[in-house]
């Protein structure tokens, strides 16, 4: 394998683990705690809030945002280790 | 001034942005016409794509919906943003990076066949079309109301604008206006959100108010109070649904995957020059329909206390005037069964006197909570807004689809490149016809399919692409017999249980539990697994595709999107 294939598989394992982490994520607070945990999340109440209901209309969405932006920055940093920004 | 007067200044200012945008940036050769000119700035292409990607159906149905079921409605919420989560991190990217046209030019190429590409294209076009009706439909709803014209006058408006900015302008013009959109039409969404949000609760940020206490000095939560209503008449708690937990997990799977597959949203990332904007714009798109998506479930919780307390168990003869002005378009309807002049608006389908379409909560929000006129006028122009961003990218989709993937790639590859642009507006031309005929002769499913074209999209595209990405060794026909098995399957599934085709049936025959709505999340699998299936025994694709999925995990190098 050259050198560059090398460069481009370690980079392709790097990307693929955040995708992992971050996807991991996108599925624990709206399918975790907005659906599947939703009932038992339900007996906490923030403000006005039942916790899972907050999740399903509220929380993921906040979540999913930050999420995008963090894959962003992590992406950023990783074409920078790797030479590949431009 | 009037409501009316106002609307038609507020409309007729916005209509007038649109035309000259479109005259500013109108498209010069194909490149113009199907990426403009792939040099959009990423906060740009942000808010197009957010304008692009937020309908009809976000602005105006959404809430409505979410009204009437509670946390049932959250499927469209997470549904809907959570797709982006897989378009930023599953797609855009290397779809950017792989830079050429359209949708089927990837599948095209990247499964080295002409049967994939097309089976793409018809694919596309299925998608598209179910979307595109359903936004004309929302411009006539918005236009029959607001400007008291007949509905199909509104529909045949609403065309002359679109195809006027689309056909001239192509990706160009349209994402400049849909900039403008997407201004307009938060604008609209947040102003009257916020006023309602300190009326009843004293907190200007809406999801806050939704969990804040009640201004009435009572100091109950407003959430608890909509759930006492709720139980009190017969429904669901608000905060609790009434679908199963299988049923809303799959239609939220099925709404985010398909949202990731729908093509004039993937088509966007194609404008921007490089990889690194790709990501970026994708991330803006999410934050600012974000903005929407989090206050669309407020209004819910204000538009349907509000209208509880207004209608439960007063004199008809008592009702506002938004109450008659609604009546007339046939949205909503009183029928009093028990003949005591009130009104019961209750869960008991047989008592129940009180029917109201879902698309007018939105709409009507500002009216009921008694707002001034210029507020109720620009919830008009912020519909519009929506309905024609979203329709203006539809109708990009289909053209390029038959003008880019169908006469130069496959009928007729020696056109010139004023040839083609010229086969894109004659395209984009029949396209709003046929969609501006299902928008006055609405076949009544209209409102079905557009929820399954998400279903659609999750079936057919998705897998493909993120096999033709993450999987280097996936071969042509694998994916294609996946993508046919996916669509068909979904095409019956919902043929059998939205339309009665094939013996029909009812809820309790649903596979697995699973509604028509989600059961794009089974097609998908399915997908998935007859395409890994069929590559077990069918040879590995070439050499130089394989190096085409090499290159596009690598985000140098992007270069300029091309068609050739």
């Amino acid at each position: 394998m050259s050198e560059k294939q090398k460069k481009a598989s370690a980079y392709w394992k790097e990307n693929l683990r955040y995708l992992f982490i971050l996807l991991a994520i996108w599925f624990a607070v709206s399918f975790g705690a907005g659906i599947l945990f939703k009932d038992s999340l339900d007996s906490v109440k923030i403000g006005g809030f039942k916790l899972g209901f907050w999740f399903a209309q509220q929380g993921s969405i906040y979540v999913f945002v930050i999420l995008n932006f963090i894959y962003v920055r992590l992406m950023n940093k990783l074409d920078n280790k790797y030479g590949y920004s431009e | 001034m009037s409501v009316q007067t106002w609307t038609y200044v507020l409309v007729g200012l916005t209509f007038a942005l649109y035309i000259g945008i479109a005259i500013w940036s109108r498209a010069g050769s194909t490149k113009d016409f199907y990426v403009a000119g792939g040099g959009v700035s990423p906060l740009a292409n942000g808010m197009a794509t957010a304008a692009d990607w937020m309908s009809a159906a976000s602005f105006i149905s959404m809430a409505g919906i979410i009204s009437f079921a509670g946390y049932d409605g959250s499927v469209y919420l997470m549904g809907w943003t959570g797709g982006y989560v897989l378009l930023a991190l599953l797609l855009a990217p290397y779809l950017r990076k792989f830079g050429k046209f359209t949708v089927p030019d990837f599948i095209g190429d990247r499964y080295y066949s002409k049967t994939a590409r097309i089976v793409a294209v018809i694919c596309a076009l299925i998608v598209s079309f179910t979307y595109v009706a359903g936004q004309m439909r929302g411009v006539g709803v918005v236009f029959s109301r607001f400007l008291q014209v007949d509905i199909n006058t509104g529909v045949i408006i609403g065309m002359i604008i679109v195809l006027f900015y689309a056909v001239l302008g192509g990706m160009k013009g349209i994402t400049y206006t849909q900039v403008a959109q997407y201004c307009i039409l938060i604008f609209a969404f947040m102003v009257p959100a916020i006023f309602i949000s300190i009326q009843m609760t004293g907190n200007p940020i809406p999801q806050l108010g939704m969990g804040s206490t009640l201004n009435d000095g009572s100091g109950t939560f407003l959430l608890d109070k909509l759930d006492g209503l709720s139980t009190e008449l017969g429904f669901n708690e608000y905060t609790d649904g009434s679908k199963s937990v299988t049923d809303i997990f799959a239609i939220s799977f099925a709404l985010m995957v398909g949202t990731a597959g729908l093509p004039h949203v993937i088509v966007r990332f194609f404008t921007v020059k490089k990889v690194k904007d790709a990501r970026k714009s994708a991330g803006l798109a999410l934050l600012l329909i974000a903005i929407l998506y989090t206050t669309a479930p407020a209004v819910s919780v204000f538009a349907k206390t509000n209208l509880i307390n207004t209608v439960s168990n007063e004199e008809y003869s008592n009702m506002p005037v938004w109450f008659k002005n609604w009546e007339e378009t046939g949205l909503l309807s009183f029928d009093d069964k028990n003949e005591d002049g009130k009104i019961q608006y209750v869960a008991d389908k047989s008592k129940n006197e009180l029917t109201i379409d879902n698309d007018i909560m939105v709409l009507a929000n500002p009216e009921i909570a008694d707002l001034p006129a210029w507020v109720i006028a620009l919830v008009a122009a912020g519909g519009l807004a929506a309905a024609l961003s979203t329709a203006a990218g539809l109708l990009l989709v289909i053209s390029a689809s038959v003008s880019h993937d169908l006469v130069k790639k496959v009928f007729k590859p020696n056109i010139s490149d004023k040839g083609e642009l010229w086969v894109a507006r004659g395209a984009a031309t029949v396209a709003v016809v046929i969609a501006g005929y299902f928008g006055i002769n609405p076949p009544g499913f209209v409102a079905a399919v557009v929820a399954l074209a998400f279903g659609l999209a999750a079936a057919s595209f998705f897998p493909a692409i993120v096999l033709g990405i993450f999987y280097k060794k996936m071969n042509k026909e694998g994916a294609i017999s996946g993508m046919v098995v996916g669509i068909v399957l979904m095409l019956f599934y919902m043929a059998k249980f939205k339309f009665g085709w094939f013996g029909g049936g009812n809820a309790s025959d649903w596979w697995f539990g699973i509604s028509p709505e989600g059961f794009g999340s089974i097609a998908m699998i399915a997908n998935f697994i007859v395409a890994i299936i069929v590559l077990q025994f069918t040879p590995e694709p070439p050499e130089d595709v394989q190096e085409i999925v090499e290159n596009i995990r690598i985000p140098s190098g992007a270069g300029e999107a091309t068609g050739h």
